[in-house]
């Protein structure tokens, strides 16, 4: 054990002086990258971004929306492909008919509501760019209920904070969650889609529906979402963080960026 | 004949020239990891495995490639396919010897690049104007009417192929080609570089939709600031060469201290003229 991780130092240092000192930098950047302090540090930029971006755009500002031939003639498909809890498969079997979305928590009157009522509540249609974490971007319309709707609907407590997305599909061994802050819940290009690109939301895309949040990045539009609930702390969820990437990856919660 | 010694860089250009060579180091090599999540680049508003890209760095399995446009060329060991430290065969558009962290994490990336961005923006801008103030733009870099001249241009081209430089160490402002390639990089490439990173953010193109029209798409923006990213490089590769041609220890003493090297001793203690 002892020789095999002598070796494989010589190696490393032998690799390293080959590339100039390179490895050493390299070297130092893991162990910085490893460093609790550094990341901590590194993490508060992240606070720094939300609030130079709340304080360049109005809370309303809208996520730019795009022609109908600006629409991506394949939109990638990414993270589960279908809800996978046994509650979910029997409503899909069933064509979602008797599917109730449920919005709980910091509420003054929780709701369950259908797909079909969801669709007759005032919906709104946009087409707009979804930007990966990994870099592509895919652009569809979507169709749906605005989010603040539903929140109002239930009566959303004034010591509610945030709105966590409990959705059907495990990724990994790990339920998908999601959440997101107040001003993204109330703005108006936040929906919970049920039509995509005039058509019923396919399976893969997340039906019955899915969360557009459409300032932040893709791994915030949850798919799949089962119930909402409002809350003032997150940490009882979960990892803790907030929503599945943020737990399993350390991707950050605000994804601005 | 006049003896100049005064000194040779200012400090503010010692300061920043330094504190960016780091950041702008640390910001390349999450960069490229970031790139490593998606390597592909395209134009125009999207982009994803399902769309034409004019740039793809990738594998075969069995090899690495990089496809510009229909032109593909075999780059097995170094971009697409190559051995981390452990002889593994690792399937990722740039090793690990040239990103941070060494090993695939974007949301690591992401941190460190989100994070030093800032440092390199507010620097960059910092330097801007203490150079617009102490002179080092008006009198360094500004290029004269006298020195906008094909002939003094062309002159100086052949000197550079030539390899024979105004090594002078007494003097102290730039050639032509040195200051029209340093205010390329400060006054376009960088910036540039600033605002492509700031146009892929969703919630910035709320904040500053115009961004979008400016680099046509975000899919666009990022081709940009990859490319941006790879002038970058070959500046710096031709930066680290005229250095070395002209003498590594005393440009890089200088660059740390601020002086010449040998400063001409006046010969009986006398005043300097």
């Amino acid at each position: 054990m002892t020789e095999d991780r002598t070796l494989l130092r010589r190696r490393d240092l032998l690799r390293g002086a080959t590339l100039g000192g390179g490895g050493l930098i390299l070297g130092g950047c893991d162990a910085l990258n490893e460093n609790a302090a550094f990341r901590s540090a590194l993490r508060g930029a992240e606070k720094l971004n939300q609030m130079t971006h709340r304080a360049l755009a109005d809370r309303a500002a809208l996520a730019p929306e795009y022609a109908l031939s600006d629409i991506s003639p394949v939109f990638k498909t990414n993270g589960s492909l279908t809800g996978t809890s046994t509650d979910y498969l029997a409503h899909l079997a069933n064509n979602f008919a008797d599917w109730r979305l449920r919005v709980d928590g910091m509420v003054g009157n929780p709701i369950d509501i259908g797909l079909e009522a969801l669709r007759a509540m005032p919906a709104r249609t946009q087409i707009t760019r979804h930007d990966c974490v990994e870099g592509w971007s895919a652009i569809a319309q979507w169709q749906g209920t605005p989010l603040r709707l539903l929140l109002q609907k239930a009566q959303l407590s004034p010591r509610a904070k945030y709105i966590v997305f409990h959705c059907a599909d495990n990724y990994g061994a790990r339920p998908y969650y999601e959440s997101i802050d107040l001003i993204d819940a109330f703005h108006p290009q936040t929906i919970l889609a049920w039509a995509m690109n005039g058509e019923t939301l396919p399976v893969k895309y997340g039906a019955p529906v899915r969360l557009r949040v459409e300032r932040q990045l893709g791994y915030k539009h949850a798919k799949y979402v089962m119930r909402i609930e409002a809350t003032d702390d997150l940490s009882k969820f979960h990892g803790g963080k907030g929503g599945y990437w943020e737990d399993v990856g350390d991707y950050e919660y605000y994804a601005g960026i | 004949m006049t003896q100049n010694v005064a000194k040779r860089h200012r400090l503010a250009t010692r300061i920043w020239h330094w504190a960016n060579a780091l950041v702008a180091t640390i910001l390349l090599m999450s960069g490229l990891m970031i790139f490593n999540a998606h390597p592909q680049l395209y134009w125009g508003d999207f982009g994803s495995r399902e769309d034409y890209a004019w740039l793809q760095i990738d594998d075969t399995r069995t090899t690495g490639f990089v496809r510009i446009g229909s032109a593909s060329f075999e780059t097995t060991g170094v971009l697409g396919l190559s051995l981390d430290a452990y002889d593994n065969v690792r399937r990722v558009a740039f090793p690990g010897w040239a990103t941070i962290p060494t090993s695939y994490d974007l949301a690591a990336a992401r941190r460190w690049h989100f994070a030093f961005a800032w440092i390199f923006a507010l620097g960059l801008t910092a330097f801007m104007l203490v150079s617009l103030f102490n002179g080092h733009i008006r009198k360094d870099l500004h290029v004269r009417r006298a020195e906008w001249h094909w002939a003094a241009l062309w002159s100086d081209i052949k000197d550079h192929v030539r390899l024979r430089f105004g090594n002078d160490i007494r003097i102290s402002h730039y050639n032509i080609l040195q200051k029209l390639s340093y205010i390329g990089v400060i006054f376009l490439l960088l910036p540039l570089l600033i605002f492509t990173g700031i146009t892929m953010s969703p919630a910035m193109n709320a904040a500053w939709p115009w961004l979008l029209d400016l680099f046509g798409g975000r899919q666009s923006a990022r081709s940009l600031h990859f490319i941006g990213a790879a002038l970058l490089v070959l500046f710096v590769v031709a930066h680290l060469i005229m250095v070395l041609l002209t003498g590594p220890i005393k440009g890089i003493r200088s660059m740390i201290t601020g002086r010449p090297i040998t400063v001409p001793k006046p010969h009986h203690g006398g005043k300097r003229p």
